[in-house]
């Protein structure tokens, strides 16, 4: 059997300490009926496999999955295919960091501590925030927690969503929102730019008993917004401002800070993690630091020893569930640490200038292929506002009918927006980071041009 | 102390590694951000810095580490291997389902075989740690009541006192009222105000069984008859789930929700403090309301992203969940199967009582009749005869190479030190961090104020928590700020080490 430490005769001697005839007798208190059904339905499971035997299985499931290491991936809508240095996996699975706990006991966990204290500073760096937590499970989720601060905050219970912003990210607030006095409100988009409706923004804003109004950056469609207007509109009417970023697109967008965003939240997958079919993510959590004491989830601070010299510890704690109980901030205990780890180890390692030009070239090489795309016959842009590095098209056959035929070609094309958006039928959401080569790129645009060209002749 | 990134920031050190842009430079249609205020070091510092900061790093590879409530077992190498296959990492779960058939299977199967072990019939492998999993049972609690009529009605979820602090903190994020009841002086449930407590108002019962006292709730089943007879569904916490593996079922005990913590009971890693995994198991009643999606198998056998349920309370992450952990623990299920499953459950039971055997002369007991996974000591003779607290003896610890136990948790112990050595520590282990407590027992007495500025072997002292919150610095700025606390906040007294999982 794996992994167990205890031989037949430790077993014994242990149970002559405990003065126990044998190991059943310290289960006695159980009742002996629920024993039997278990151990019953127990020994009708499977499993118990070898090491090899076991690989073997999952290798086999492994192989069923198309994946980013054996195709080009056009696919985003929230989850990207970066390209991470080898330095990142290498130190980031060092078992120090993998198999620590929560670092509870300061003086026993203080890489742990200091990793999280340099994520958070990097963090506040890249979106220019004044503070940011030690992380969230995902971005969805990080919206819920700031929907929840901010009506808290503001003790008012209205929050605009936009209906531009990731449906995944709507579909979270809502469950995060279904027992709690918040009234979740859709604003529309326009349907030329694919941007905010502003003129339906500020009439919603008049009455002023609006908490907080959320702005993506990019949207949902790969589209920018205006997020200064969004800012001072919101602000005007005593609103707080909830920017959605991507941390990547950080490296050349302007940050959340400079547009005077309240709370900015993020998923932080496209720092250095890898696709793992969505999860695990990395949610990102900042705030100004006036909102520090309603914050959820747990933040490391600076202190010192008894001998002045300076060490990092759990802060705050007061607000959490552990000890507040109900009347915690949030009820999140396990977070993402170790995916805040794999992000602090990304920007340690590409730094500014990696990150400038990672951003910057999944800009280029976003804009050159969907330039060489809108090119061909029957395809139009669908959205005319500015983007980063995704984009929508409008396609003369469905978009799952293009991904079907795209797979012949070795490429995992675009999101199908029909699926959350049914005004938007044919409507393709692409993706292009830096990893996607001139030459992939080229094969896309070929292989769209034979699909649509031979459905629309046919 | 290591010096921080920033410290080390070295502008124009940074490697590159990538290959020239390849596509024609168009005008950016944006202002591009004019500065990017981020550390730059060469790549071989950014290796030692890390490396060094995982030196400063107790952790399961390279320590005991018995910390109750928390069951941090060894964390099998074979689960990072499976997980970093190509296949697994580099899928995106909004590719066709036709091209995700293995992780699908993975799924189904972890959601069947975690719903054989909690003796339920349906399971999600949605929820993201054990409190969503707590967040997700609730809203389907509530859901299921909504669908009968009882939602507005049903107002109140009742909480042992000794629970996890998550217990009260998820039911009042789904809007109910907590009604805290208290333990009895064993350490379970008292009945008694448990059925005054109980009312047609109250949606749900939260228990823990074993408790965090790591007793085995003896009247678990009077207890469920009881809350099912006015209506209410009971709730199980199943952070404790390693003491009863394959030896009890929470379904057949009559709990009719439970999540399971896979970070603890199946071995995947707590990367200091995440990610987890908070699987839900419910009885057949409330499968209608597990959130979406869900996984599905089809007549043909293939599997299916599942989104026509009309009663799902929703969704719970962006995605499908914090799916490659919930591969590692299907990876150790598998190489356990039932019988290795028994053996974890036996095994950690025995190696908890082993410790309690051993040190419950030098130390109060909480768990005079023995216990389950974990043992809980206090240290409050120790504390009122020679002011050494249980805080003192956990910073002590570390001075002899252990982690330390969880302390003051459960609350209603005082001076607790909740000790769970988990199946995978070798019983020579066990002797050796026995010999450090009965040790550190009698340092209470000949040297106590030795142990009250432990520990005195690591990089640092004992750190001052309480400056930290009066003083925060949460982001480094420059080093003048940052050693210098102009505005004290709040002179909040933290509350030193109250641990949970």
């Amino acid at each position: 059997m794996p992994y167990f430490a205890l031989t037949p005769a430790d077993r014994a001697a242990m149970l002559e300490t405990i003065g126990a005839p044998d190991t059943d007798a310290l289960f006695a208190d159980i009742p002996t009926a629920l024993r039997d059904r278990a151990a019953l339905a127990f020994a009708a499971m499977d499993g118990g496999l070898s090491e090899l035997s076991t690989r073997r299985a999952l290798t086999g499931l492994a192989a069923k999955n198309t994946n980013a290491e054996a195709c080009s991936y056009f696919l985003g809508a929230g989850l990207y295919d970066h390209f991470v240095p080898a330095a990142v996996s290498a130190l980031a699975s060092r078992g120090e960091f993998v198999t620590a706990y929560t670092p509870y006991q300061a003086e026993t966990s203080q890489g742990t501590l200091q990793v999280i204290y340099e994520f958070q500073t990097l963090l506040c760096r890249l979106t220019q925030m004044e503070m940011a937590n030690a992380s969230l499970y995902d971005g969805a989720t990080g919206l819920a927690e700031a929907l929840i601060m901010a009506t808290t905050a503001t003790k008012k219970k209205r929050v605009l969503l936009p209906r531009n912003l990731s449906p995944a990210y709507r579909r979270v607030a809502a469950t995060y929102t279904q027992g709690l006095p918040i009234e979740l409100e859709e604003v529309p988009f326009d349907p030329k730019t694919g941007t905010l409706d502003l003129e339906v923004l500020q009439t919603a804003l008049q009455s002023g008993d609006v908490a907080a109004v959320v702005v993506a950056q990019p949207n949902f469609f790969g589209v920018l917004e205006d997020a200064q207007v969004i800012s001072e509109a919101a602000h005007a009417s005593g609103a707080l401002l909830i920017s959605v970023f991507n941390p990547h697109s950080l490296g050349i967008l302007p940050p959340p800070g400079s547009y005077d965003a309240d709370i900015a939240i993020g998923d932080g997958q496209s720092l250095g993690l890898p696709l793992t079919f969505g999860g695990p993510g990395l949610g990102l959590f900042c705030c100004k630091q006036k909102f520090s004491r309603l914050a959820p989830g747990r933040l490391v601070g600076l202190t010192s020893d008894e001998q002045g010299r300076r060490g990092f510890t759990l802060t705050l704690q007061t607000r959490e569930q552990h000890i507040r109980r109900e009347k915690a901030t949030s009820n999140i205990c396990s977070n993402q640490a170790l995916c805040a780890l794999v992000a602090t180890i990304y920007l340690a390692t590409v730094g500014a200038s990696g990150l400038r030009e990672a951003a910057s070239q999944s800009f280029h090489k976003a804009d050159f292929a969907r330039q060489s795309l809108e090119k061909l016959p029957h395809i139009e842009r669908a959205f005319s506002g500015a983007h980063f590095h995704e984009w929508t098209l409008l396609l003369p056959i469905s978009v799952a009918e293009l991904n079907q035929k795209l797979l012949e070609h070795g490429i995992v094309g675009p999101y199908d927006l029909s699926r959350d958006y049914p005004e938007l039928e044919g409507v393709a959401l692409f993706c292009c980071t830096e990893k996607r080569t001139r030459e992939e790129i080229e094969a896309l645009v070929e292989a769209v041009r034979l699909i649509c060209t031979t459905v629309s002749t046919a | 102390m290591s010096e921080l990134l920033f410290e080390l920031d070295d502008p124009g050190s940074a490697s590159d590694y990538l290959p020239p842009l390849d596509v024609p430079e168009a005008p950016m249609p944006f202002a591009p951000r004019p500065t990017l205020d981020l550390p730059e070091l060469d790549e071989h510092s950014v290796v030692r810095h890390f490396t060094r900061l995982s030196h400063q790093t107790f952790s399961i590879d390279t320590h005991f580490y018995p910390l109750g409530s928390c069951t941090m077992k060894y964390n099998p190498k074979l689960n990072e291997a499976i997980a970093s296959l190509s296949g697994f990492a580099g899928a995106h779960p909004l590719q066709d389902e036709q091209t995700a058939q293995g992780w699908l299977e993975v799924l189904f199967r972890a959601q069947n075989v975690l719903a054989q072990i909690a003796g339920l019939d349906a399971c999600t492998v949605q929820p993201l740690a054990g409190a969503q999993g707590e967040f997700a049972g609730l809203l389907m609690i509530r859901a299921y009541h909504d669908k009968r009529g009882e939602g507005q009605s049903r107002r109140r979820i009742i909480v042992p006192d000794s629970a996890h602090g998550t217990n009260p903190a998820s039911a009042a994020r789904c809007g109910y009222a907590v009604t805290s009841v208290q333990s009895n002086a064993q350490g379970n449930v008292d009945m008694d105000a448990m059925r005054t407590a109980l009312g047609s108002d109250v949606a749900a019962v939260m228990i823990t069984n074993p408790n965090t006292l790591g007793v085995f709730e003896a009247q678990i089943e009077e207890l469920c008859a009881a809350a099912h007879q006015t209506g209410a569904l009971v709730y199980m916490d199943g952070a404790n789930m390693n003491a009863i593996l394959g030896q009890a079922r929470p379904g057949d005990m009559g709990v009719d929700v439970m999540h399971f913590n896979v970070h603890k009971t199946f071995s995947t890693p707590h990367g200091g403090g995440g990610p987890g995994a908070g699987p839900v198991a419910v009885r057949a009643i409330l499968e209608p309301f597990l959130p979406v999606p869900h996984v599905k198998q089809t007549e043909s056998g293939a599997f299916m992203w599942d989104w026509e349920r009309p009663d799902a309370i929703g969704s719970l992450h962006g995605f499908r969940g914090n799916a490659g952990v919930i591969l590692r623990a299907l990876t150790y299920i598998l190489r356990h199967g039932g019988a290795g499953l028994q053996r974890v459950s036996s095994d950690a039971v025995l190696s908890a009582n082993y410790i309690l055997a051993r040190l419950k002369g030098a130390y109060e007991t909480a768990n005079p009749n023995g216990c389950k996974h974990e043992c809980v000591l206090s240290a409050a003779k120790l504390k009122a005869e020679h002011g050494v607290s249980a805080w003192d003896i956990a910073k002590r610890l570390p001075d002899y190479g252990f982690h330390a136990p969880t302390v003051y948790f459960p609350t209603i112990v005082k001076e607790s030190m909740m000790i769970e050595p988990t199946e995978t520590e070798t019983k020579a282990t066990l002797d050796a961090f026995c010999d450090a407590m009965l040790q550190i027992a009698q340092e209470a007495i000949t040297d106590p104020d030795m142990l009250r500025h432990a520990p005195h072997t690591l990089k640092v002292g004992r750190l001052d928590e309480a400056g930290a919150a009066k003083c925060l610095n949460l982001c480094w700025t420059t080093p003048q700020e940052a050693e210098e606390c102009e505005t004290p906040g709040p002179a909040k007294r933290e509350l030193a080490g109250a641990s949970t999982y």
